[in-house]
């Protein structure tokens, strides 16, 4: 616990500082004040009437119960008057019985620091700021900075603004090697080939890095690398997640989700598509196979669960998904009580649920449902760019035709009804058209994506930010609640948002600004003080360098070997896994996990099976979620199993031997072309000179190794039967040579 | 690297190493325990521990607390009699015994009175009997779940819905590591059992981390293969070339962290000798070929068998010796909805004398006394029949109401029953304990105020325990 509150003193410590290392920056209300206020007094004196301690609210100004209204004669917060402010004496006194918060209520006291910017609040006249999230993003003039060449552009006058403003040069662009192998990276998901390298080496016009990146806006493997991050956030899975976990068929939605990345779909569409596709006029069959984005939740199987319950809890699970994927809030916790931090009621909360609550279909699926599909479906028919042949049937969203009544369930319980509401969107955000009888899902969608939205542009384009620098703008991506953290450049995050909406919802243009930006080609090379200074580089004084996730590395690792299997779409697919992996947990047939035998084993990770209960380990280890619910963002963390992961693996390892034969062939035998090449291809460089010589040295006591063990040269590499010793000595060296670079830093770290 | 790569292959007896370790550890806490409040109490804590480590016997499926521990007299006058409607309450019930007639069935397995403190146990327990002067039965364990998978989500996560981080989670995250060798956190699952019907699916959410670190998340040994997934070498490596080969990636990236400053080069480099110690560890700790017979005939015969619960219950207390933080088995096939008299009997002889054997081997070695050792199931069974009603195969469904719970060792008193049911074992009638207090009481034991241990995650503030007021069960405390 010292430990939490340690680190929680310096988070905010440091966040005050580089806030406020400017003196007499004036007070913002939204960045400074009102966070502290969440963290610390919302819980007991905010929009949670249950829990409202001495009729006092501290989120609103005015009101009976607002902060700076007169209480018979005492004031929470007189503007302009410390002595007059109960606050200020509540956060400063010494005295255990006055103090706030109370020292019972496990929430810190206030440190010297966040009481200046109280005092420094309250004497600039206490002014309270509508929350900046929920007021529509507006432009702002591009701010003037210094530094000439970062005057154009949508992004980077920003980030040179603040760096400015804090004292800080941007580095420098990284070299074409590093680049290239970045943006690659970021855009398709897998490392470049070495012609695509030396194209880029040898295109000298201005213009290289530009075509670079529309080149590989049109790959298609961008869509695919794209579409795996919304995976995540819609909880994409194969099984159902619960129970027996049966099989769940969604593979006609992925292959839509790749589409639409890859036709550059207007994002305005695709969420409506999701939210509501089945409710156009004669919908396309796009829309529909798109509006089982409402059935991606967990689902039971029939057996001893309620059905009412089971119905409650998809509804419930649906809700959740719109706050976190498009709302960027945490709308669930309304489900029993008034939100404790955000002013969304209980009733709101239902009149949302409502949108959900008319599903056509079984609560619950059968047992063993056929081909992983339940009902309502529809029958597709052939595709000739998915090379889809006629019959391939999607799970799709459908609306009973009368519509179930919606009330209020008292503590969230499914069996206690309270009073019934009809559907509509909470008071906070912009309200929904008027219309003559009951709102409908596609309405609902509709106010998604209406320009004036204070969340869903913002939410989105953060989102992406955070896919390409590591960050969001808003670090809580999943929150833009009272709970969220302010944004690290908020003129920016509107910026973005309001030109996102306004090129039509057009993703690749935004992601190609982004990644064309100077602040993104930066070099990440920083000395060790900038990094501790910044460790998450919300400054972007620094190119961004992380662990890349899971199904990147191991992409790679198959493409090095020449096996990858670049075929798209389809259904999933099953890569050799350690024996027992499913017997552990498994209720239900299938116990044991069957490999495919094909070469769909080498297919891009994206295509993985992905069992609820037990996702593959490859990937989990790795940080990939368990997709049972949605995730905007992924951990990354640096742990003893993931050294294992990537030093046993064994298809991993079955890789690298690949990659080294390739390599042996391709060079003839010569050592050091051979090690240059084999560097060039898992690391996009070449090797120093001294670094060959490593190389060349370690190679060499492999081979010595080897040549003394017969034994471990033979079981290395068994199906070799037919090659001289001497030769199979060498590839197992190189085999080794191989593994070890892929074990490297430069050969899994985004750099 | 080189360096302490080698320190580490020269360690000759490696078994010297980690009695000593485990002595030196052990001393520090037993001397932190006698301490005053005001000392230094151990990382994490928020007040002197009694328990070090937990080892937590998951007991998936239900076990029926009517045939094992609650033992409720006038039952055999009642059975064939309706529940009462005063009893039931419209108490919910699963889809399998709803609208049904609810009619009373008594256990056919007797009970008797077992060591000094003369607690009631069923005959179907007799080696764990010889230990009851050493539990504290939990009659009065309480929970809303009526199925088994937000049952199970949430006694081992404290939330029904996906996402919460389980129990060891919590304890790695608040208390940090004991043991720089291996995880803090280990599940071991039982890969096969007697209970052959109703066998209910595991979710590695059970012990997964959920909004907490995911370096906290439990790591789940494998009956099959390698213990931890991806601990061997491949085929053609061995523990030199392995060696030579960190060697190399220790140098490249080290030079690669002065020429691009990112310090999280160094974490790699700490995390892959890390890995190259548990390539060592983790087989010394699943090799039973230095256990005495004695010992190994403690745990009965089952134990010879890899993936057995005796072989797991052994495990345990290897990884207790070596001050893992958290170690929870799972045991499926308790749910008994027919022919429970035979399937029960089954499930019991699979863990009575397992478990009697790690109380006592932890006991001998001393370890009981900083070690919680925990029964649970999700939740309990009614004291109404399910299916046939006949004496030798009735079943029963579901019941959240009321159930039986034990902890052992760690501080908790022993040879005591604490909270008591109605004359049905339908509802409890004194002292009840949810699950939340449950846990609260584990973490109290461990040195932690559960009402302290929480962490922000979207817009509240997260503890095991949740939201709602919980309560440690200061009774049963030693």
């Amino acid at each position: 616990m010292k430990r939490i509150i340690q680190a929680i003193v310096i988070v905010t410590l440091s966040a005050l500082v580089s806030h406020n290392s400017i003196k007499a920056a004036p007070i913002n209300f939204n960045r400074d004040i009102r966070p502290i206020l969440s963290d610390r007094c919302f819980h007991c004196h905010g929009p949670a009437e249950e829990h409202r301690e001495a009729d006092l609210r501290l989120d609103q100004p005015d009101g009976e119960q607002g902060a700076l209204s007169d209480r018979d004669g005492s004031t929470a917060v007189k503007p302009g008057d410390l002595e007059a402010s109960a606050l200020w004496h509540r956060i400063t006194t010494e005295d255990e019985g006055e103090q706030m918060p109370p020292s019972d209520s496990n929430k810190p006291a206030l440190s010297l620091k966040e009481q200046q910017l109280f005092k420094q609040w309250i004497l600039e006249g206490a002014k309270y700021d509508d929350f900046w999230a929920f007021i529509p993003p507006k432009r702002t003039d591009t701010p003037q900075v210094k530094n000439e060449a970062w005057r154009t552009g949508m992004i980077d006058p920003y980030i040179m603004a603040r760096l400015e403003e804090e004292g800080k040069q941007p580095k420098t662009e990284a070299d074409k090697r590093t680049l290239i192998r970045r943006v690659t990276f970021d855009l398709t998901g897998l490392p470049p080939t070495l012609a695509e390298i030396n194209a880029f080496l040898e295109d000298d016009s201005p213009e290289a890095y530009t075509k670079l990146v529309d080149r590989l806006l049109e790959e298609k493997s961008y869509g695919e690398h794209m579409a795996r991050y919304w995976a995540d956030l819609v909880r994409l899975a194969d099984t159902n997640g619960m129970h027996k976990d049966f099989y769940r068929n969604f593979s006609t939605y992925r292959s839509w989700l790749i589409r639409s990345f890859n036709d550059n779909l207007k994002f305005d569409d695709f969420i409506k598509y999701q939210v509501a596709g089945d409710l156009y006029d004669k919908p396309k069959e796009d829309q529909l196979i798109a509006s089982g984005f409402n059935r991606l939740h967990m689902i039971i199987d029939r057996g001893t669960a309620l059905p009412e319950e089971s119905h409650h809890k998809n509804v419930l699970d649906r809700v959740e998904a719109i706050g976190t994927a498009f709302l960027g809030l945490t709308i669930q916790c309304a489900q029993c009580h008034k939100h404790k931090y955000d002013p969304i009621t209980q009733k709101e909360f239902y009149q949302l649920y409502a949108f959900f609550n008319n599903f056509d279909g079984a609560p619950e699926t059968g047992g063993k449902p056929k081909g992983g599909i339940q009902s309502p479906s529809i029958v597709l028919s052939a595709s000739e760019d998915e090379q889809r042949e006629a019959g391939v049937v999607a799970m799709v969203m459908k609306d009973r035709a009368t519509p179930k009544e919606t009330h209020i369930l008292i503590r969230g319980a499914y069996d206690s009804p309270g009073e019934k509401v009809e559907r509509n969107t909470p008071a906070f955000l912009p309200p929904l058209k008027k219309k003559e009888g009951a709102y409908s899902r596609m309405d609902l969608a509709q106010w998604l994506v209406d320009p004036q939205h204070p969340l869903t542009a913002r939410v989105t384009v953060n989102r992406f930010w955070q896919q390409l620098f590591g960050v969001g703008l808003v670090k809580t991506s999943h929150d833009f609640g009272a709970q969220g953290e302010w944004p690290s450049h908020p003129e920016l995050l509107d910026e973005l948002a309001v030109s996102f909406v306004k090129s039509g919802w057009d993703v690749k243009q935004l992601v190609r600004a982004m990644v064309l930006s100077k602040t993104y080609r930066q070099s990440s090379d920083a000395k060790p003080a900038e990094y501790v200074s910044d460790p998450e580089n919300r400054l972007l004084a620094r190119g961004a360098r992380y662990r890349m996730d899971a199904e990147m590395i191991r992409d790679q690792i198959i493409m090095l070997s020449g096996k990858l299997n670049r075929k798209m779409y389809g259904e999933s697919v099953k890569p050799p896994q350690p024996p027992g992996l499913w017997e552990a947990v498994s209720m239900a047939a299938p116990f044991t996990y069957v490999a495919d035998k094909d070469d769909n084993i080498y297919r891009r990770s994206f295509y993985t099976y992905w069992r609820r209960a037990l996702p593959p380990p490859q990937m989990t280890i790795m940080n990939a979620p368990s997709r049972e619910f949605c995730t905007p963002r992924r951990e990354r963390t640096n742990t003893p199993l993931q050294a294992l992961l990537l030093m046993n693996e064994q298809e991993f390892f079955k890789a690298a031997k690949a990659c080294a034969i390739l390599t042996l062939e391709e060079t003839n035998n010569d050592v050091d072309q051979g090690l240059t090449l084999l560097y060039e291809k898992v690391t996009s460089h070449l090797p120093a000179t001294d670094r060959l010589e490593l190389l060349r040295d370690t190679l060499d006591e492999f081979r010595v190794m080897y040549s003394k063990s017969k034994e471990l040269t033979e079981s290395l590499a068994p199906e070799l039967t037919d090659m001289k010793y001497e030769q199979r000595v060498e590839i197992a060296a190189w085999t080794m040579m191989t593994h070890s670079l892929l074990n490297l830093e430069l050969a899994k770290v985004k750099r | 690297m080189t360096n302490k790569f080698q320190q580490f292959c020269d360690l000759q007896n490696r078994r010297q190493f980690i009695k000593q370790a485990s002595i030196g550890l052990g001393a520090a806490a037993a001397s932190g325990m006698a301490m005053p409040a005001t000392a230094a109490l151990p990382a994490g804590c928020h007040h002197p521990p009694k328990a070090k480590r937990v080892i937590f016997l998951f007991m998936a499926g239900a076990p029926s607390q009517v045939d094992l521990f609650d033992y409720k007299p006038n039952l055999e006058k009642l059975h064939g009699q309706p529940l009462p409607k005063e009893i039931s309450k419209g108490q919910r019930v699963t889809t399998m015994t709803r609208g049904k007639e609810q009619v009373i069935c008594a256990p056919i397995f007797k009970f008797a009175p077992q060591g000094e403190s003369g607690i009631q146990m069923s005959e179907l327990l007799p080696h764990l009997s010889t230990m009851a002067d050493d539990l504290c039965l939990i009659k009065s364990t309480h929970t809303e779940a009526i199925n088994h998978d937000p049952g199970k989500t949430f006694f081992c996560t404290g939330k029904e819905q996906p996402g919460g981080a389980s129990m060891g989670a919590w304890l790695s995250y608040g208390l940090g590591s004991l043991n720089k060798e291996l995880p803090d956190f280990i599940v071991l699952t039982s890969a096969f059992w007697s209970g052959k019907v109703n066998v209910q699916a595991l979710y590695s959410r059970l012990w997964g981390t959920g909004f907490l670190p995911s370096k906290h998340q439990g790591v789940a040994f494998q009956t099959v293969g390698d213990p931890v997934l991806f601990l061997s070498n491949p085929p053609g490596v061995d523990r030199k070339i392995r060696h030579k080969m960190l060697d190399f990636v220790a140098k490249v990236n080290q030079q690669q962290q002065k020429l691009t400053g990112d310090p999280e080069i160094q974490t790699s480099l700490t995390q892959q000798e890390m890995a190259f110690r548990m390539q060592m560890s983790v087989p010394e700790l699943t090799d039973l070929t230095d256990e005495s017979k004695d010992a190994l005939d403690m745990y009965g015969p089952e134990v010879h068998k890899t993936g057995s619960f005796a072989r797991n219950c052994l495990l345990a207390r290897r990884m207790a010796e070596r001050d893992v933080r958290f170690i929870q088995l799972f045991h499926r096939g308790w749910d008994h909805h027919s022919n429970l008299p035979t399937h029960l009997r089954g499930q019991a002889k699979d863990v009575d004398q397992p478990i009697a054997g790690l109380l006592k081997d932890l006991k001998q070695r001393g370890l009981l006394e900083d070690t919680l050792v925990v029964f649970a199931g999700e939740f309990g069974r009614t004291t109404f029949a399910q299916g046939k009603k006949d004496r030798n195969s009735y079943g029963r469904d579901h019941h959240p109401r009321c159930f039986t719970t034990w902890m052992a060792g760690g501080g908790i008193k022993g040879g005591m029953s604490y909270g008591e049911t109605d004359d049905f074992c339908y509802n409890v009638v004194k002292d009840p304990v949810h699950i939340r207090d449950f846990h609260a009481t584990m973490l109290h034991q461990m040195g932690i105020d559960h009402n302290r241990l929480s962490v922000p995650h979207q817009g509240l503030d997260q503890r095991l325990t949740g939201v709602e007021p919980s309560r440690v069960v200061k009774e049963i405390i030693a």
